[in-house]
């Protein structure tokens, strides 16, 4: 594996030159300002780096080049949902008319900012089956915590106070906890079956009156729709608790099926995952969720919606949760959703779904000799597999993904769900073609043959980066993010 | 994996040694290998009373977070200060330097019903 032809990276203020400048600033016409004398001491050592326009565009244009992402190549990362963010959204998201909006305009001047946010909600009403949408959360996180917020002022309206537990079944999201706690919730774990279901069982015994409600993934981090979903939904209903669908996995659904039909009381969406907005570094990220009548009354302020033909902010909501976010969330990122739903349409959405549950199921089946599915039947969009015959060699899933980058893909997740031993969690998207994927699996046949053969290339592995193995647990034991020591 | 004969096993990965009244708890080679590389561990405060069965701390590594529960009840009586800084003990000599917490048991005659070695392997290997 040839080591990438790029120079090792230096700060940008590494290449400071003293007296070397960029840029040809026009002769100030306004009296020069002692700085000190406006904000008192200043420090000599904070200074801007001294570079020329030409170092500066070879600086930046070098750091991409040594970027990876969706961009540049095949993203399989479980449970991310790496598709192609079309171009098109880029240019809508840039149009003035948006760009320059300030959010304490009047609202009878921000009307069209207004009419597009309607416009997400209602697709995404009639995508997922919720009555209402709020697009304020502003990461998936986010969306869930808002909605368990919405659960607690439900049962608090009724004045029922003795609930004070959230059921979350293994298989969750590992955020669910972390949302319910942070909402003052006690979490109960529900174990999965042997199937890689829900367990019923052990869910009617956890079922009581201190239930607030049930956290469900579907399909399940195990990359398996919940056949039982109807019984999980009524018999939760029947307990008095509410149900929360976690929708990082809606892609799997888009056009197929919809979790407001499946029973759900309220759930999240990640655009920037599902809706193609940009993720990771790219973000900033939307967390909008759906919900079902009984709990509009408690959705955050202010809700926007169409009165005759004017598009109105509504304030008034005296059983409202409150704002959840600044304004109205990611506006921007609903500019780039809108683009993505208006661009493929009514007609094609179900191709969402199709292809990536396609997809991930080609994937599977071509690897299945090597890398054998944690639970052995039809996948979603994602499928999760198992790197455990390996461990006789020496080898880790850890190891297979870090050898995947010298064969120039980006590595799966690993690790998760926990519930499965050296998983390999792979999710294609519906945005490849047949050529790519079946790269992405000889690589992954020949990584496997290697194990076997020639483990310690693995342990070495990645050796064509300009960084070999990084030390994960220094990483985070001493971490240390400064430029100076 | 090699359990030491001379000790007791758990089915969530924990051993004791039982001298007198005073149990030594740690965690297994086979768990220190399936949670990677470890980082931090959460310790019970000295003189907490833990039962059986019951989470007394958590340890996290870089793949994962996992809990830490009580083979047995009894009443911590020291904790191992040295993984504060060098966590990765637990890694290297599981069975050793890498113990976790020392516990006056309530009742020695309750490690006789955990898991002996040969048991706790086909567990650990299945």
């Amino acid at each position: 594996m040839p080591r990438r032809n790029v120079p090792t990276p230096t700060l940008v203020f590494e290449k400071s030159v003293p007296g070397r400048t960029g840029c040809n600033l026009p002769k100030a016409d306004t009296p020069p300002v002692d700085l000190e004398a406006v904000l008192g001491e200043t420090r000599a050592d904070l200074v801007l780096p001294e570079i020329s326009e030409l170092d500066t565009v070879r600086h930046f244009t070098n750091l991409s080049q040594i970027n990876y992402g969706i961009d540049t190549g095949f993203y399989p990362l479980g449970s991310c949902t790496m598709k192609y963010n079309p171009r098109i959204n880029e240019r809508t998201a840039q149009i003035p008319g948006f760009t320059h909006l300030h959010p304490m305009q009047p609202v009878e001047t921000i009307q069209g900012a207004l009419q597009i946010l309607v416009g997400v909600q209602d697709i995404l009403k009639e995508i997922t089956g919720f009555d209402e949408i709020c697009l304020q959360p502003v990461a998936g996180a986010h969306g869930e915590m808002t909605c368990l917020m919405l659960i607690k002022a439900y049962h608090e309206a009724r004045g029922d106070a003795k609930r004070t537990v959230v059921l979350i079944p293994d298989s969750a999201h590992g955020t669910n906890p972390a949302s319910a706690a942070r909402c003052g919730y006690a979490v109960r774990s529900i174990p999965t079956d042997a199937e890689g279901v829900t367990d019923l069982g052990a869910l009617e015994k956890a079922l009581d009156d201190s239930v607030a409600g049930l956290m469900l993934t579907n399909p399940s981090t195990l990359g398996l729709f919940e056949p039982n979903i109807e019984a999980v939904c009524a018999m939760v209903h029947r307990a008095g608790g509410l149900v929360f669908c976690d929708g990082a996995n809606m892609n799997a659904m888009v056009g197929t099926t919809r979790p407001g039909d499946h029973g759900f009381d309220c759930m999240h969406l990640n655009l920037h995952k599902t809706f193609s907005t940009p993720h990771g570094g790219g973000g900033p990220g939307c967390g909008a969720i759906g919900l079902k009548a009984h709990l509009a009354p408690f959705l955050p302020t202010p809700v926007v919606r169409k009165e005759g033909e004017a598009y109105v902010l509504d304030e008034d909501r005296p059983q409202s949760i409150g704002r959840v976010s600044p304004f109205f969330g990611q506006f921007l990122m609903e500019v780039r959703a809108y683009t993505y739903l208006m661009a493929y349409g009514r007609e094609r959405m179900a191709d969402i779904s199709r292809y990536s549950v396609l997809n991930a199921n080609y994937v599977m089946a071509r690897l299945r000799d090597v890398l054998p599915p944690a639970h052995d039947r039809f996948c979603m969009h994602e499928c999760v597999l198992t790197a455990k015959r390996y461990k006789q060699y020496g080898v880790r899933a850890l190891d297979i993904s870090k050898r995947l980058i010298d064969y120039g893909f980006h590595p799966p997740t690993n690790y998760f769900p926990l519930i499965v031993p050296e998983a390999m969690m792979i999710e294609p998207t519906e945005t490849e073609g047949k050529d790519t994927l079946d790269r992405f699996c000889d690589a992954m046949i020949a990584i496997c043959h290697e194990a076997e053969t020639d483990p310690d290339l693995l342990h070495a592995a990645p050796i064509s980066q300009i960084v070999g193995r990084l030390d994960e647990t220094a990483a985070v034991k001493n971490l240390d993010v400064r430029w100076r020591a | 994996m090699n359990n030491p004969p001379d000790l007791k096993y758990t089915k969530s990965h924990e051993w004791v040694r039982l001298e007198g009244d005073v149990a030594t708890i740690g965690i297994t080679d086979h768990a220190q290998s399936e949670l990677g590389d470890i980082v931090f561990i959460d310790m019970p405060e000295v003189g907490r009373a833990l039962q059986a069965e019951e989470s007394f701390g958590t340890v996290e590594s870089v793949k994962t977070v996992s809990d830490l529960y009580a083979p047995i009840a009894g009443e911590v009586i020291a904790v191992n200060e040295a993984l504060g800084a060098r966590s990765e003990l637990v890694n290297t000599a599981p069975f050793g330097e890498g113990w976790l917490v020392k516990v006056r048991v309530s009742n020695p005659a309750d490690v006789d019903a955990l898991l002996d070695a040969d048991a706790y392997t086909v567990i650990a290997e299945a």
